[in-house]
């Protein structure tokens, strides 16, 4: 548990001011991040079973920490993030961010969040100032504020200011999944939710994109959940990770952690790869998921 | 206080978000006042080829307050889906402002539009027609009604709203099924009275009827709003029911849609 949240950074947050003052006094230990046994089922179809898309779920961030959720295509990680960003309801369990709940304090927890996904998701015929800009009213914030804001993130990101006001179409993925990020930063969500944000990006675009990540976090004291399917960038960005697999935690730790548990365990290498095969392969049986799931 | 403010300026967001679509597609929005002005006229000459002025003002109107009703509901449900085909609709839901907040917002704009858009219309059926003398005209009243009927529309489009919302693929077009009934049960070309009495029950819950009856009355008779009470109060009593109605039906479908998946699941 490393906690270390400055005091006079409440200051510098007018968004968590604002949530904290219509919450309890426990917020301010409260940890960013608080999953319980949360657990979401879909049933596309009436005459099938329910999938099972999140499974008792458990997960808790401290302050200023990132935390990777891994897992193979369909273990759940997008459904998760959803189900903290409020786009999808829980069906048992419940939410906390910085001590509030989601589904009570729904506004206040609204300001603290943000995401980004692996769509870059815009309106494809307006340019990027003014979708940045519609972001930013949605938040509360003022235009010429928003304004210098988003070309001072988007500068920082590589988007020269002359491409501001044409068509995001117009712009390559890279691009416009800098812009997602942009729109995400600009209003300044202390629980930073991405979504394999760097998926189809190019390596010198991945590179800046993980250099920008780590600055937020670090600058900007940002509680960051981050799902991706590059180990690298999972091994470089991340304080302890948490690997899902068929909706359900099958191990939690920090990176050296979950590589000495392989190692020793299941004699394998002593790298990510070797855990994430470990724990999201098919060919183990179950005990082996139970056993993932006491977090050592 | 300071909620109600805060809420207008999101609220604002979404009035401004619009006017830079429409800004960026100009040069269609000018294709379809063409091809609005283009209907409006060729049925307004039915009632010039019958050498009727009173049939003439008739369908004409019947055509330009039509064209208003319809811009004002087909722009709030257009809010949603083309939310729902650009994937914003997810960051909209995620933002930190209330349902009506985003709807008011839309409805603001929807209004705004349909106005300037069927003021150019009815400019250009006036230099058509010169034969018409608008002095003799109750432009109050006909501004009144307008206003009033907004106010369903406004709800009756936050309900087909709801279809786009739950149906990414189809549920636009269906909003042209709820439009087209409407076109058919509330006098808008005919009287009411010719049609079968059960459709005629049908044309009392439209509000456009009332809309399109109260504006007859002003622009063919010049009758003031205070003699039109029969018109006027119906279309209060919608608004008042249709408004909450149509919040609290979207709101039904949202928690739905956020329970079944059906916002959006690539990713
Ligand atoms: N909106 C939805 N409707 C129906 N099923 C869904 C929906 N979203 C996700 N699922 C299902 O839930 C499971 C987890 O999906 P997801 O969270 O997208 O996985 P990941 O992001 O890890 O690839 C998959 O089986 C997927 O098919
Ligand atoms: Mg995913």
């Amino acid at each position: 548990m490393t906690t270390t949240l400055a005091p006079e950074l409440n200051i510098a947050r007018p968004a968590f001011e604002d949530a904290a003052a219509s919450a309890s006094a426990t917020v301010a230990t409260a940890p960013a991040l608080l999953v319980e046994h949360v657990t979401k089922r879909f049933r596309p179809d009436r005459r099938k079973a329910p999938v099972l898309a999140i499974a008792d779920v458990s997960l808790r961030l401290e302050r200023g920490s990132i935390h990777g959720v891994l897992g193979a295509n369909g273990s759940g990680k997008s459904t998760l993030i959803r189900l903290v960003s409020g786009l999808l309801t829980l069906d048992e369990g419940r939410v906390e961010v910085f001590g509030l709940d989601i589904e009570r304090d729904e506004l206040a927890v609204k300001r603290l969040i943000n995401r980004v996904s692996v769509d870059a998701a815009f309106f494809k015929k307006l340019s990027p100032m003014e979708n940045l800009l519609f972001a930013a009213r949605l938040y509360g914030l003022e235009a010429e504020a928003s304004r210098r804001a988003a070309t001072r993130i988007l500068g920082r990101l590589g988007i020269a200011q002359s491409r501001l006001g044409r068509p995001i179409e117009q712009m390559s993925r890279g691009m416009q999944q800098k812009v997602a990020i942009a729109r995400a930063l600009l209003t300044s969500p202390t629980l930073l939710l991405l979504d394999e944000p760097t998926t189809g990006l190019d390596p010198r675009s991945k590179l800046e994109v993980q250099a920008f990540i780590e600055e937020v976090n670090a600058m900007h004291d940002a509680t960051i959940v981050l799902t991706t399917h590059d180990l690298a960038e999972a091994e470089r960005l991340c304080d302890r990770i948490t690997l899902l697999r068929g909706g359900r935690v099958v191990a939690e730790g920090t990176t050296p952690e979950l590589k000495r548990l392989v190692a020793e365990r299941y004699g394998q290498p002593e790298t990510l790869e070797a855990v994430f095969m470990t724990f999201t392969g098919r060919s183990l049986d179950d005990d082996v998921e139970e056993d993932g799931e006491t977090d050592d | 206080m300071a909620l109600i403010t805060s809420e207008l300026k999101a609220s604002y967001a979404f009035v401004e978000r619009n006017f830079f679509l429409t800004r960026r597609y100009w040069g269609w929005e000018l294709a379809f006042l063409v091809y609005s002005v283009a209907g409006a006229l060729s049925i307004s000459l039915i009632g010039a080829a019958a050498g009727d002025d009173r049939l003439l003002l008739t369908l004409i109107i019947g055509a330009v307050f039509w064209n208003y009703l319809s811009v004002v509901f087909s722009w709030i449900a257009d809010t949603i889906s083309v939310e729902r085909w650009e994937g914003t609709l997810e960051y909209t839901f995620m933002a930190p402002v209330r349902r009506w907040t985003q709807l008011l917002g839309s409805c603001l704009y929807a209004m705004a539009y349909g106005l300037v858009h069927t003021a150019a219309m009815l400019l250009v059926l006036l230099v058509f027609f010169p034969q018409l003398r608008p002095e003799s005209m109750n432009l109050l009243t006909a501004a009144g009604f307008v206003l009033l009927g907004s106010f369903s529309f406004v709800g009756i489009g936050m309900m087909a709203a709801i279809l786009p919302l739950l149906y990414v693929e189809r549920g636009a077009q269906m909003t042209f099924v709820i439009q087209s009934c409407l076109l058919l049960v509330s006098g808008v070309y005919y009287p009411v009275s010719v049609l079968p009495g059960w459709m005629q029950v049908l044309s009392h819950l439209s509000p456009a009827t009332y809309v399109l009856a109260g504006v007859r009355a002003g622009l063919l008779d010049g009758t003031p709003v205070t003699g039109l009470w029969g018109d006027v109060l119906p279309l209060i009593a919608m608004g008042i029911v249709l408004i909450p109605a149509g919040l609290w039906a979207f709101g039904r479908a949202e928690r739905y849609a956020k329970r079944t998946g059906k916002l959006k699941r690539v990713g």
